[in-house]
């Protein structure tokens, strides 16, 4: 059995999360990728920005940052490159790195800087209580968009890409052991590296979208969240509305920390 | 018709009958009910405006500068860091004299992070030159809002409505609400001078060299030595249609006084009754509500309170490295033309409750002090 007591600040529990909201399934997740990568907690920099995913460092025996909204990203930045022997982990959420953050989250991709952002994405501003967040579905109620929202929303993953990260998953709570392996992929990867992972907000997004129930939403990720495998053979018609898991972009690209390193090398020793 | 709603529904209803015609907000805590219920009220058609939904608090107000440009009445909602993420655009509105309006929850600054009150958010941006009016009661609160439209019109300045988190903005009070029918006889329709207008075209924004600068400085702050009287005259007004009005100050019990504790926000209310137990105690006491915080009323404040023998300044907010910022800016009013003893208390910072019993204690140790110098006494700090 797997000793979770051995990384978490027992203190800080229980939690303040609902019941039957994902980010306790992310967390355990976390922790168990954590311990298959080998690396140590004395050297992982847990940094979060705001939301309710945001609070999973306080729970984490870690060093550990709770940042401003939005800026989990230029926090750890600095962090990494202040120490760039430390591994960084961001956990964020939707509304906290593709809206308010959303800047951030694409030049950091873009630098290709050595960090692991875990972004849990809800579909929602659940903390604040359920306003529509650059993730929410077009069709959607939220509180800002009682009537449905209008707007279309972001391919996160597919940002991420586009924005030149080196390490992009697509990962979703039903099916965790997939979730586990995604995270433990990224914490792996040398350079900057995304795993947005689909969680359930029955409080804030499944009351308003006639899935109040959490098992209803565990429903809906199980039939919408599909793998990489399956995804393949599935035509256009099948794919619409639906999300493909698993790892998206895998390259091996110079990391930011390592090339300002050889540069101010090479500038002092006149190589 | 009366209602029982939240402090933050207050605001809702008061930019409902003022008819804004864009809205834009972001999300925080314990602002957001004010844009949730408008939204509802945009899609339901109760208020004819639009509703944007962005990105940060600083894409809020750059999108109501943008709308108040083009012409039209613009509205947000923020509190503490949501403010704070503002501030550039706050000076932008300012500088721009567009006039629109702000609803800020107070809400303490981190870290460590705190949802609760204090006002150091909204009087950190003092100096950028928004008006700022502080509120007490929920109907206080929504009857601001036409008014601050009213202010902000006619002066072309933007105005900031400020509201206690939680004591008032979740509080449930009765409120009698106002309809835009009746506050149309108060507030005319937006119709500026000078707007974006393909048919009259002008530049916004432009560059102004050291030969230009220094002058449109000069009209800011000359719209807002108007502004003191320009509030007195809108409250008038809206007296004379809605039967209610709240004034630069409130007095409360100061003319025979001999002491008197000065307050803003919720905080005002609690010393009314401590100065009515007191003054069943015989002791002569009263109170003083800053409402308007600016323009700073001077000429108001100086008025009652060179009247006492003493005053003690109760501020939910400090300057480091200084004082509590109603305590400078009493001071100030007092400055070279009156020697009385003006005594400094912080209380209340992230959301601490400030009772009867502190504002007690507070009134105690000002007529006890005999060491008018301690500027900063610090009530119910654990050391
Ligand atoms: S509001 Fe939603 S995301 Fe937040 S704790 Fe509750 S269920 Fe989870």
């Amino acid at each position: 059995m797997f000793n979770y007591l051995e990384y978490i600040r027992e203190k800080n529990f229980p939690h303040i999360w609902c019941a039957g909201c994902g980010d306790g399934i992310v967390l355990k997740a976390i922790l168990r990728a954590i311990e298959k990568s080998g690396i140590s907690l004395d050297e992982t920099v847990m940094v979060s920005g705001i939301g309710c995913s945001s609070r999973t460092p306080g729970y984490v025996d870690m060093n550990t940052l709770h940042t401003t909204h939005g800026r989990a990203i230029p926090f750890a930045t600095g962090v990494k490159h202040g120490n760039p022997k430390l591994n960084v982990i961001v956990i964020t959420g939707d509304g906290d790195a593709t809206a308010i953050g959303g800047n951030h989250l694409i030049h950091a991709a873009r630098r290709n800087i050595d960090i692991t952002v875990l972004l849990y994405n809800n579909y929602i501003y659940g903390m604040t209580g359920g306003q529509c967040s650059p993730t929410t579905p077009t069709g959607s109620r939220a509180a800002t968009a009682p009537f449905g929202n209008i707007e279309p929303p972001f391919n996160t993953s597919g940002l991420a890409i586009a924005a030149g990260a080196s390490f992009v998953a697509r990962a979703d709570v039903y099916n965790v052991a997939n979730c586990e392996k995604m995270i433990a992929m990224a914490l792996a990867k040398k350079g900057f590296s995304l795993v947005e992972i689909l969680t359930p907000c029955p409080t804030a997004f499944g009351r308003r979208n006639k899935m109040a129930s959490p098992v209803k939403l565990m429903e809906w990720l199980r039939d919408n969240a599909v793998p990489a495998a399956k995804w393949k053979k599935m035509t256009e018609e099948e794919r619409r509305g639906r999300m493909e898991t698993g790892v998206l972009m895998d390259v091996d690209k110079p990391e930011y920390t390592a090339e300002y390193e050889k540069l101010v090398t090479s500038l002092r020793t006149g190589k | 018709m009366k209602k029982v709603i939240m402090g933050n529904h207050a605001v809702s209803y008061g930019v409902r009958a003022s008819e804004a015609q864009v809205i834009s907000a972001y999300p925080i805590t314990p602002q957001t009910h004010i844009v949730e219920l408008l939204s509802e009220m945009c899609g339901n058609g109760e208020i004819n405006a639009k509703f944007i939904k962005v990105e940060s608090e600083h894409s809020a107000m750059a999108a109501c500068i943008g709308a108040s440009a083009a012409g039209t009445r613009a509205f947000t909602a923020t509190s503490s860091q949501g403010l704070l993420l503002m501030h550039e655009m706050l000076h932008w509105a300012v500088g721009a004299r567009l006039p629109i309006v702000l609803a800020n929850v107070n809400r303490a600054v981190g870290p460590p992070w705190s949802i609760w009150t204090d006002q150091n958010d909204s009087l950190s941006q003092r100096d950028v030159g928004w008006f700022q009016i502080y509120c007490e009661s929920n109907q206080e609160t929504q009857d601001t809002v036409p008014q601050a439209f009213k202010i902000a019109e006619q002066l072309q300045m933007p105005v900031m409505l400020v509201l206690d988190a939680f004591f008032l903005s979740h509080t449930y009070e009765i409120v009698d609400i106002i309809e835009k029918e009746q506050v149309r006889k108060f507030l005319p329709p937006y119709n500026p001078e000078i707007k974006i207008d393909t048919k009259d075209p002008h530049s916004f924004g432009n560059l102004a060299g050291p030969d230009m600068y220094m002058e449109l400085r000069y009209m800011i702050q000359e719209a807002m030595e108007k502004g003191l009287d320009v509030i007195k005259k809108v409250d008038d007004e809206f007296r004379e249609v809605f039967g209610r009005g709240y004034g630069l100050i409130e007095p409360y019990r100061c003319d025979d006084a001999e002491i008197i504790l000065v307050t803003s926000g919720t905080v005002a209310s609690t010393t009314r009754a401590v100065i009515d137990a007191m003054r069943g105690e015989g002791v002569a006491i009263g109170a003083l509500k800053i409402r308007v915080f600016r323009p700073f009323p001077f000429e108001e404040i100086f008025a009652v309170l060179s009247k006492a023998k003493k005053v003690a300044v109760i501020d939910r907010n400090i300057s480091f490295g200084c004082h509590g910022i109603f305590f400078q800016e009493i001071k100030s009013a007092l400055y070279g033309r009156t020697d009385i003893p003006v005594l400094g208390y912080i209380a209340g910072l992230g959301g601490r409750d400030v009772t009867p019993g502190v504002i007690r204690e507070i009134a105690e140790n000002a007529i006890s002090n005999k060491n008018p110098e301690r500027y900063i006494n610090w009530i119910g700090v654990k050391r």
